[in-house]
């Protein structure tokens, strides 16, 4: 299953500013629907996204029930060097994604 | 030289809009950029279903496929999801997909995203004329308990405002779509059965002929628009 989409540059100049974006598949229960029995469908979200360039983090935003199905979140960083941009999801009910995409810098 | 000026009038004076015309901006985006439309999971996940139940006997993939659906199979309308349905019963022996379940979903996504691009090329014959007629009789027909039919809204009104959403002109181009409303993927026969439900008509079960005369008469309506699946609809 697909868990996670992540379009970053493949290559860029030394200090140019780069647009990276990110899509997770996730449901972003809110806890605070009920089900058609009337029992509360407890809240199951993704609550933290981080984004290291060659571990250093360069982006992270905590996530909270109001936010939609299918997170995207788009976000720049400068080319500083060649590497590895690494991006993590976790959440609720101990959910974990990562994905990486490498970038080389000329 | 009649019928060519009827055909070069058809070509200037079509005002048929997708669905996508009447979106905003920022919905616009969602469906041009891949990397920004959700339902590119379903997409991949139907890839790597047909990778692993489908692409030894379809090596040639389905282009083009989508695009013609409702057809004919087996001497009975048949759409997409059913066709799916009916190779995974018939070659697979396995067991059908319930509708509206991720795999089918996904499958006919992975299937539908293959004629992105494409002409509807819906042809009728005297065999599917009689389906045909059907359908535009279920889109006429006043039904339900606000007495409205499909086409008062689609065709009468379409482009106004019903409270604060435009109303588009029923053209079924990019199904399976990610509707935001649902915050998920959803095939043509659950848009329809969501209308039938807004004007309080009781809406045909998942796969009914009914809902398929329908669809065929939509995507007949819609023929030689492009199709745009997966599209993404608010």
């Amino acid at each position: 299953m697909a868990r996670a989409i992540v379009k970053a540059p493949s290559q860029a100049k030394k200090g140019e500013i780069i647009e990276i974006r990110t899509l997770a598949s996730h449901s972003m229960e809110t806890g605070y629907r009920h089900s058609d029995t009337g029992k509360p469908i407890p809240r199951d979200i993704i609550t933290r996204f981080v984004c290291t360039y060659n571990g250093v983090e360069v982006f992270s935003a905590d996530l909270y029930p109001a936010i939609a199905a299918n997170p995207y979140l788009a976000f720049s960083t400068v080319a500083t060097e060649s590497g590895k941009l690494e991006f993590k999801w976790t959440g609720d009910n101990d959910f974990s994604v990562t994905e990486s995409a490498s970038i080389a810098v000329l | 030289m009649v019928f060519c000026l009827f055909l070069a009038a058809r070509a200037f004076c079509d005002d048929r809009k997708s669905g996508y015309d009447f979106m905003g901006p920022q919905t616009r985006q969602m469906q041009d950029d891949d990397s920004a439309n959700p339902a590119m999971f379903w997409v991949l996940d139907g890839e790597a279903l047909w990778q692993k139940g489908c692409a030894q006997c379809h090596t040639k993939g389905m282009k083009g496929v989508a695009a013609r659906y409702p057809a004919l199979y087996k001497g009975k309308l048949v759409n997409l999801e059913q066709r799916i349905n009916a190779c995974r019963v018939e070659q697979q022996k396995a067991a059908p997909f319930p509708y509206e379940s991720r795999e089918l979903l996904a499958l006919s996504s992975y299937i539908g995203q293959q004629s992105r691009g494409m002409p509807i090329t819906i042809s009728v014959s005297p065999i599917t004329k009689p389906y045909l007629d059907a359908g535009r009789a279920l889109f006429q027909r006043p039904q339900g308990q606000l007495n409205l039919s499909c086409s008062q809204c689609h065709d009468d009104n379409a482009g106004r405002h019903l409270a604060g959403a435009v109303i588009p002109q029923a053209h079924p181009t990019g199904y399976p779509i990610y509707r935001l409303e649902w915050q998920n993927v959803g095939s043509l026969q659950r848009r329809l059965r969501n209308c039938m439900m807004g004007m309080r008509a009781e809406p045909y079960e998942f796969g009914a002929p009914e809902l398929v005369n329908l669809e065929f008469f939509l995507k007949w309506r819609a023929r030689g628009m492009k199709m745009e699946t997966p599209a993404v609809r608010p």
